[in-house]
């Protein structure tokens, strides 16, 4: 039963497509991760629940009438403000200070965001409902949801966009100096401070569009957040620290080897897995830098 | 100064002594019975726990007003005291601990969830406290030998045991092929358990079987698998969550399979978010309010419904009304038992043997309602979109044919 995947071929595409389609999707949540960690140096474990908060935004529109794919415009708009003013009431003062105080301070912003959502919108479980159908391939044995198709589309596009703005823009500029020598960008007179809350802004925007995106291909929920974090937090890790490209393919990566581990290993070792893949990169990693350092020796 | 701090120390210290020898006589002031109960009101089962507690309150108003419960010739009116649990079980065993040791409650009302229950049985097995509980059905509840929890709900391993009783009943009393994906989790798998013993038991063949992780939201490899191999029955259960995910995923991987069982429809409010890909669903359901069972209090189940929408503003899912019959089996053994001694009402609670709207209620040994089956509805749909919970097994209990087996989304 566990090799049905090898027994059955269309299984192969099958899990490759859904994972690909699931990877890029997670991609962008740790392409926003990896821009804040990268420029801010601090590690966000309230990005899911800044997804989450996005998503409630698209489920409220399409609750009222209106489409959520409407969410991927509306949904980042906001967010954007939210993260700004996150960044202003707290993680302004924690942003120079060491690793671990960001990570309390995001710890205690998740927790007051999951309450505060669970307080707004209720414990109940939600979605919205695109109405997009069904992509069917080979006689309906391979079959791809077309959110899911929408969702990895935007999320190129949202990708794309943001390394063409981090090129070409004045602010992407002045974040790609902060996040190289903040203390240099400074004294050449970039408004670091405001570099950060831009930065924070654009992180939560992305969170934003994610959100939208899992209302409508997933479900949402307001306790539902950390499992968004710790994917991301892992995408990062594989990748490597700026390095955005890495992070659209470790997503993918991460996304298939997720899909295939569920086939041949069973779904319950599906998450396990993954931790696996990471343990074994870190050590990998570790490894080859050590060598590293006995050839410097 | 000195002075100042041991006279603030003295007046605190009896000021300590004098509220807890008052609350002490908490259990029966004047002319109540108080109740206590930890139920989840913020965090993740709030939602359940409104139910829940809205549930108590309508059964402790409609037996207040309709009487009280009459002990020793007096007459008494129930009270309930709420404490937050926050959906955490370590908060839920402190409050069950406060509510006995501080607040002197010596009868207790059960919390939302098999694993709250789990976690305040311990506490008030350990003071003598009976417990009714009406939303803890993990079988791993039953098992420990406790003496003083009693469950008016049919247990997590009968939920979806008729769903396969009746698939092998439809096929002609032969075994049939099975697909099934639970949550991990206490209760989802005890569902498990039950559905391991109903294929042993029909000669049924477990062909996928898969455990769902607790963050799921994602089972398109489940469901790719279910494709793949065409089970006959496909049988799915991790809560709300479970129930959203599949539909959704059902619908848009255009999985065809003759017969869809699930845990958690009503409170997932199936039909409302998904509309017509909902249809055709089969849910497990501990009551409904088409069961014709009668009691003195609440008529049956559709004068429930109706009062408890006329109080509440919505239809009552089937937490609300197991909530409500706990408090009808207290009244009962209060009675009965005539007296406020807590083994002495504790051996009443196991003698109960009686019908409420919300079904027969007695326990067995290990505290669960064993005289009560579960029902099974079917999601149907009308033309227009509109969808209804229609029961369709037990047979005796079928206000509706179950649909089998279920159209393919190609003739949809």
């Amino acid at each position: 039963m566990d090799f049905l995947i090898f027994q059955v071929p269309m299984l192969t595409l099958q899990a490759v497509l859904d994972g690909l389609l699931l990877g890029i999707l997670f991609a962008l949540i740790a392409y926003g991760m990896a821009l804040q960690w990268g420029v801010m140096n601090i590690i966000n474990i309230a990005q899911g629940d800044l997804v989450i908060l996005g998503g409630y935004i698209a489920y409220f529109m399409y609750l009222y009438g209106i489409h959520p794919a409407w969410g991927v415009i509306v949904s980042p708009i906001i967010m954007y403000f939210v993260g700004v003013i996150i960044y202003k009431l707290v993680i302004n003062k924690v942003v120079d200070r060491d690793l671990f105080i960001s990570i309390l301070a995001t710890f205690g912003i998740s927790i007051l965001f999951m309450q505060l959502m669970n307080f707004a919108f209720g414990a109940d479980v939600v979605l919205a409902n695109s109405g997009y159908g069904t992509t069917m391939l080979f006689d309906n044995s391979v079959t791809l949801p077309n959110s899911k198709i929408f969702s990895a589309f935007i999320s190129i596009v949202f990708a794309i966009g943001l390394v063409i703005y981090m090129k070409k823009s004045k602010l992407g500029r002045a974040i790609r100096a902060t996040a190289q020598n903040a203390r240099a960008a400074k004294i050449l007179g970039v408004d670091t401070e405001k570099v950060y809350a831009a930065t924070f802004g654009i992180n939560a925007a992305l969170c934003g569009v994610a959100g939208a995106l899992i209302s409508i291909t997933f479900t949402i929920h307001p306790y539902m957040g950390l499992p968004y974090t710790i994917r991301s937090f892992m995408i990062v890790i594989v990748a490597g620290l700026g390095n955005l490209p890495g992070v659209a393919m470790s997503g993918m990566g991460l996304g298939v080897f997720e899909e295939f581990a569920d086939y041949i290993l069973g779904t319950e070792f599906r998450i396990g897995s993954v931790f696996l893949l990471l343990v074994l990169i870190l050590v990998y990693r570790r490894f080859k830098l050590s060598r590293k350092r006995e050839y410097l020796k | 100064m000195k002075i100042k701090n041991i006279i603030i120390t003295f007046v605190s210290a009896i000021a300590i002594l004098f509220s807890t020898s008052v609350v002490s006589f908490a259990k029966v002031v004047g002319d109540k019975i108080i109740l206590g109960a930890a139920i989840s009101l913020t965090g993740k089962y709030s939602s359940n726990g409104v139910h829940t507690q809205n549930g108590y309150n309508m059964a402790v108003d409609r037996i207040n007003e309709m009487g009280g419960v009459k002990v020793g010739g007096k007459t008494y009116m129930f009270d309930i005291i709420y404490y937050d649990d926050e959906s955490n079980p370590k908060r839920a065993a402190q409050l069950a601990e406060r509510l006995i040791s501080q607040d002197g409650v010596e009868f207790m009302l059960g919390p939302y969830s098999s694993g709250l229950t789990k976690a305040i049985a311990p506490v008030t097995e350990k003071y003598g406290v009976p417990m009714v509980e009406a939303n803890g059905a993990s079988r791993s509840l039953f098992t420990k030998g406790y003496k003083y929890l009693f469950a008016v709900l049919a247990p997590a391993n009968l939920y979806l045991d008729v769903a396969i009783e009746t698939a092998v009943a439809l096929n002609g009393g032969k075994g049939v092929r099975i697909a099934q994906a639970f949550e991990q989790d206490a209760f989802s798998q005890d569902v498990r358990l039950g559905i391991l013993d109903a294929a042993e038991r029909t000669g049924s063949k477990i062909i996928i079987d898969d455990k769902l992780p607790k963050e799921l939201n994602d089972m398109a490899a489940t469901l790719a698998k279910v494709k793949a191999v065409k089970p006959d029955v496909l049988v799915v259960s991790g809560h709300t969550k479970g129930a959203l995910t599949a539909i959704r995923q059902i619908a848009e991987m255009k999985v065809d399979v003759p017969m869809l069982a699930m845990t958690h429809c009503d409170a997932a409010k199936l039909s409302k978010q998904h509309g017509k890909n909902s249809q055709y669903a089969l849910c497990a359901s501990q009551w409904h309010k088409t069961l014709t069972y009668k009691d003195d209090f609440f008529k049956d189940g559709m004068t429930y419904a109706a009062d408890f929408e006329k109080l509440f503003g919505y239809d009552p899912p089937y937490q609300s009304a197991e909530s409500s019959a706990a408090l009808l089996v207290f009244k009962d053994a209060f009675e009965r038992a005539n007296t406020f001694d807590q083994k002495k009402v504790r051996d009443a609670l196991a003698a109960t043997n009686m019908q409420t709207f919300y079904g027969n209620i007695k326990f067995a040994e290990g505290g669960q309602n064993v005289d009560k089956p579960m029902v099974l509805f079917q999601v149907m749909c009308d033309d227009a979109g509109k969808c209804e919970n229609k029961v369709v097994a037990p047979l005796k209990w079928a206000s509706a044919e179950l649909i089998h087996p279920i159209p393919k989304w190609s003739e949809r």
